[in-house]
């Protein structure tokens, strides 16, 4: 009979203690993000979404020398002795025009070796991560925005692209 | 309906018509009127748990439907169950499976008849109107095992045979600790019950005497398991049974199902309310400009939210220990209020 009215006070007693806890966390600020409207801040140097700043680019093609996956394809000719020359920003001399840098970002491994490797420092990983697509050929990036003298196919410094 | 055949009286050559209709339109009126009122309670009362539920788990539920906190939430849900397909598996018993859903909704509907929601706002004012309402409530079981029994559905069948068992043990210790009120109120109508609580809260039945104050309590745990409440809810435990009696359904016959709870739950706390809270009294001498259904809707929804915050800070019970608790405790206790109450009544 004792043991009947011990655990009817127990159930009461945890009853009590349960909704309590949930009247605690009732009150609680919430944990959730929402998520399109707000963002967490990305850390420093997150290794995202690859862009090449094209004026700085000396078309030298070390970036897509070094890429694991071969997502880069560079395809630069020599300009012209007539022509004006033209400068990067740190005083590189652009002598090769990059008419095709391609960067395929569906292959892309998110190392970021391509950067490291980059003379002239324009090509750079960004902190932006919302890129999805509704086709896997809208990750092609086009960055080059020179057209060749020469018609295409007839000269290529580097391989081709994987 | 009084006032409703009253407001019908005024349409112009409303006397002509044949008496037939006459005494049918006020019918028909007040049940559209109910419907809607529920209809609308209920869409209020899911994205309420949705939220209640959400908070309590650190998250923020619904919030992007309709804008502020997603209050449109519930009614795009509705709408696409309205709009679904309505799938009626192969090998069930058709008529049964078809009937099933509106039978379990007629239970809960039909006991907001005599439901007071203000001093002149009634359908009817029955002078059996409790005892109307514990018939009329366990109708809903009757359309539970039709379900489950006619989905051929082995988790259908456990779960409408656990709900039968649950329900029935479950009104006793309901409908006794509802005697205590009437043995104070000496009438079963509900409109008298509210009455005999007017003039502030001390007048509630809940702070009478320590008595009235438990027999509220069993009959909070009783109606939990009635309208099979977390932690009752064994009938459509997720874990076990997939969705209980409801497995086979799916569309507008789902949603009525889910109506019917809902509606089930309104009905217990409104119930409650009326019984022990004092219905659409108001609690101090100074709000007494509030209309009454306001605050008979906020007492309402005070359980309602009681009921919510007791599902989602308690686990399911075992079979063993929901009978336990039904004829080893609930049932004793209730004993022991009726016999308190009733010599508090002569003293």
């Amino acid at each position: 009979m004792l043991t009947y009215f011990r655990n009817i006070g127990q159930g009461i007693l945890t009853i009590v203690n349960s909704m309590a806890v949930a009247s605690r966390h009732l009150f609680k600020p919430s944990v959730t993000l929402q998520y399109p409207k707000e963002k967490w801040a990305m850390p420093e140097r997150s290794r995202m979404r690859l862009h090449n700043k094209v004026e700085d680019c000396i078309g030298c093609g070390q970036c897509a020398r070094t890429c694991p996956t071969d997502c880069i394809l560079v395809k630069t000719e020599k300009r012209g002795k007539e022509e004006p020359p033209v400068f990067a920003a740190d005083g590189t001399a652009k002598k090769l025009r990059t008419y095709v840098f391609d960067i395929d970002m569906a292959l892309c491994c998110y190392c970021g070796l391509c950067t490291f490797a980059c003379p002239t420092q324009c090509l750079v990983m960004t902190g932006d991560y919302e890129y999805s697509v509704y086709s896997i050929d809208e990750h092609i990036y086009h960055f080059a925005k020179e057209k060749p003298l020469i018609p295409a196919g007839s000269k290529e410094q580097s391989p081709s692209k994987g | 309906m009084e006032s409703i055949a009253q407001l019908l009286q005024k349409i112009p050559k409303y006397d002509g018509l044949p008496e037939m209709l006459q005494a049918l339109i006020p019918i028909i009126v007040s049940s559209i009127v109910i419907f809607a009122l529920l209809a609308l309670a209920v869409l209020f009362m899911v994205w309420l748990e949705r939220k209640v539920s959400a908070h309590i788990q650190d998250r923020l539920g619904p919030m992007v439907v309709g804008g502020w906190h997603g209050w449109a939430q519930t009614i795009a849900d509705a709408l696409k169950l309205l709009l679904k397909e309505d799938i009626v598996p192969e090998s069930v018993d058709r008529v049964l499976f078809k009937m099933a859903p509106f039978i379990v909704f007629l239970g809960a509907f039909a006991a907001f008849v005599v439901l007071p929601f203000g001093a002149s706002s009634f359908v009817t004012d029955l002078n059996i109107g409790i005892l109307y309402i514990v018939a009329v409530s366990s109708l809903s079981v009757i359309g539970i095992i039709m379900a489950g029994w006619a989905s051929n559905n082995k988790y259908s069948l456990y779960g409408s045979m656990r709900a039968a068992a649950q329900v029935i043990s479950y009104e006793i210790p309901a409908a006794v600790a509802i005697m205590t009120v009437v043995i104070y109120v000496g009438s079963l109508s509900m409109v008298e019950i509210v009455r005999a609580q007017e003039g502030g809260f001390l007048n509630w039945f809940l702070f009478r005497n320590p008595f009235l104050f438990l027999a509220f309590i069993v009959y909070f745990i009783a109606s939990l398991a009635e309208v099979n409440r977390t932690p009752f809810d064994l009938p459509e435990a997720e874990s076990e049974l997939v969705a209980g009696y409801h497995t086979e359904y799916s569309g507008m016959r789902f949603a009525f199902f889910f109506l019917a709870e809902y509606a089930n739950m309104f009905l217990v706390s409104s119930v409650a309310a009326t019984l022990f809270l004092g219905g659409w009294t108001a609690p101090f001498s100074i709000l007494q400009f509030i209309p009454g259904p306001v605050v008979f809707f906020v007492k309402a929804l005070v359980l309602i939210f009681i009921q919510m915050w007791m599902r989602w800070s308690l686990p399911r019970l075992r079979v063993d220990q929901l009978m336990y608790i039904n004829w080893k405790v609930l049932l004793p206790i209730s004993f022991a209020l009726i016999l308190g109450a009733g010599w508090m009544a002569i003293l």
